[in-house]
């Protein structure tokens, strides 16, 4: 789905009649008008943090937000950021969590989708309802009674807690393994049963290598998510060892609070990797929204 | 190894954690909803419906429904913006790219993240008054984040900023499904581009415009980020999840709390339930 490969030409069948062309230029003229007005309100906030993050503490109380800094390399802010503001291990416990939430995820999701979509049993519409049920149900409104649960089982403040809700509430991801293992041919199946192998090696050598592209698009809607998951984090790690990279960035607000140029740096450090990563795999970013989305 | 049972053994996993972490929460906030928890003692007193006569009988608990309308309206704009974006973007344009990644990219940037860059955004003598300063527009210059007359359309404004990229991107596929051949159809036929976009694109995005219709409902009542760490509900800013969460960890009141959450999943599965009657399912585009 790339933009290049637009609507075809508008102007080819077109009668070169004067009054059209000029309302034609007018609209032009709007439409760019109002695509650089656009890009700019998205682009400023995030500019002028950039900015900030680079001023030294006397540079920001003198200047102005749009005054440019005087060393537009100086690291003071990161390196404080990093150590006083404790990123260096928020990045760490974020990956730690995130790494085995997607892996659990992308096996629990096509497990899910395997077992309903290439079995015939008793209950299997109600295991679907099921699921689809529960996609209904706003994760939000729940956390006053999974705060219980996640007590019961002995997790809470433990990076088990998120990992397991994480892995546990996500749905999305079993309708798009689902959606995608449509497409499978069963011959494949049938194939490799008749050669004696176990369902087990069928899930495991056939199917999931064949999910491939599902679960790049599961990775990158589900890591994005992870990354950016203030919430759970929040109410199930309040200590500070657990901090991942939102939580960290939260508290920066005590100890900073008269320093925005540090603030900035912690905030340019959080928002650097995911325009990297958007940068890099920005088609996989599109289609795996609009995937995640539409059910 | 029976032949029915290994099915069961794929789905031992998932299911356990579904109802681990769905059916068991929901089943027991609606037995908490009835009682007078406090989050602590073992065995809470039951109360019948004081805790949902509470909700809607006191009025500062019902306030936050107003709130809630700040952030629905803002998700009208939104939705027009998002719209009008990607119908132009669908179009031949130059820098399409660019402009679809810059429009799209807040949708991933970190909430807290977001919530630093707009408390410096609205800070006093911040980016945003010295905008207005430069353009002449110092008298309507307040305490974006400290007036209750304010606040709302302050953090309603950051919600559509931040979540403007994700309903443009949806619009976007979805224009980009219709099939070229009705444009050069409509081509041929002389019609211009608001013709095509009435009877071509409108028609195309309508199953779309449904699903947006239900996350702006239920997205508008459960506004918890932006606002919990920009404001932390103060200055009349407090949402309905706000609401309940220090009901529930502040205050030790888990008995309102999820009766409180309940409501909420009401309104939402009665929106959705709407919303799936009132636009039916697609049958072909018409």
């Amino acid at each position: 789905m790339s933009t290049t490969a637009i609507r075809p030409a508008v102007h080819a069948a077109e009668p070169p009649r004067r009054p059209r062309v000029l309302g034609r230029r007018a609209g032009r003229a709007t439409t760019y008008l109002a695509l650089v007005l656009a890009s700019l309100i998205t682009l400023v906030p995030l500019v002028v943090i950039a900015m900030a993050s680079l001023k030294t503490g006397a540079e920001f109380r003198a200047e102005g937000p749009f005054d440019a800094p005087q060393a537009w390399l100086n690291p003071d802010n990161f390196v404080r950021a990093f150590t006083d503001g404790n990123m260096l291990r928020a990045f760490g416990n974020t990956t730690v969590i995130l790494a085995i939430s997607v892996a659990g995820t992308v096996l629990i999701g096509s497990m899910a989708a395997y077992a309903i979509d290439r079995f015939r049993f008793r209950m299997r519409g109600v295991v679907l309802g099921a699921f689809l049920l529960a996609a209904l149900v706003p994760g939000v409104t729940t956390q006053v009674a999974t705060f219980q649960v996640v007590e019961g089982l002995g997790v809470f403040n433990s990076m088990a807690a998120p990992i397991l809700l994480f892995m546990g509430t996500d749905i999305v991801s079993i309708y798009i393994f689902l959606q995608f293992m449509r497409s499978i041919p069963h011959d494949l199946d049938e194939a490799a049963t008749l050669e004696g192998a176990n369902r087990f090696t069928i899930y495991w050598r056939i199917i999931l290598p064949l999910l491939k592209p599902a679960i790049a698009t599961v990775v990158i809607v589900k890591g994005v998510a992870i990354y950016n998951e203030f919430y759970i984090p929040f109410l199930y790690m309040p200590s500070r060892e657990l901090g991942v990279i939102s939580t960290s960035l939260f508290r920066f607000q005590g100890p900073f609070s008269a320093e925005w140029e540090v603030i900035s740096a912690g905030v340019v450090i959080v928002i650097l990797p995911t325009l990297v990563v958007f940068l890099l795999l920005q088609r996989w970013f599109y289609n795996g929204i609009t995937a995640g989305a539409v059910k | 190894m029976p032949r029915g049972l290994t099915p069961w053994l794929f789905l031992l996993g998932p299911l356990a954690l579904l109802v681990l972490f769905t059916y068991v929460p929901v089943a027991t906030m609606f037995y908490y909803s009835v009682t007078d928890w406090d989050g602590l003692r073992r065995s809470p007193d039951f109360v019948g419906l004081e805790n949902y006569l509470e909700i809607f009988t006191r009025p500062e608990l019902f306030e936050v429904f107003v709130v809630s309308l700040y952030y629905f309206g803002a998700s009208f704009v939104q939705i027009a913006l998002a719209l009008y974006f990607a119908t132009v973007l669908s179009f031949r344009v130059r820098f399409a790219n660019l402009f679809k990644g810059i429009l799209f990219f807040p949708y991933l940037v970190n909430g807290v993240a977001i919530g630093f860059v707009f408390l410096y955004f609205f800070r006093p003598d911040g980016v945003l008054d010295t905008l207005l300063a430069l353009l002449g527009g110092e008298g309507i210059t307040r305490q974006w984040l400290g007036d209750p007359a304010a606040v709302n359309y302050s953090l309603a404004g950051v919600s559509v900023w931040r979540y403007l990229g994700l309903n443009f991107v949806l619009f976007l596929g979805a224009i980009q499904s219709i099939p070229a051949e009705r444009y050069e159809a409509a081509e041929l036929d002389g019609a211009n581009r608001w013709q095509q976009f009435r009877y071509i694109i409108l028609p195309g995005i309508r199953p779309v415009i449904g699903l947006m219709f239900i996350l702006a409902v239920s997205g508008s009542l459960s506004v918890f980020e932006i606002p919990y760490i920009m404001t932390g509900g103060a200055n009349g800013s407090e949402t309905f999840v706000i609401q309940t969460i220090n009901t529930a960890f502040r205050f030790n009141d888990f008995g309102l709390a999820s009766a409180m959450a309940v409501v909420l999943l009401a309104i939402v599965l009665l929106v959705t339930w709407l919303q799936r009657r009132l636009v039916p399912e697609e049958r072909g585009v018409s």
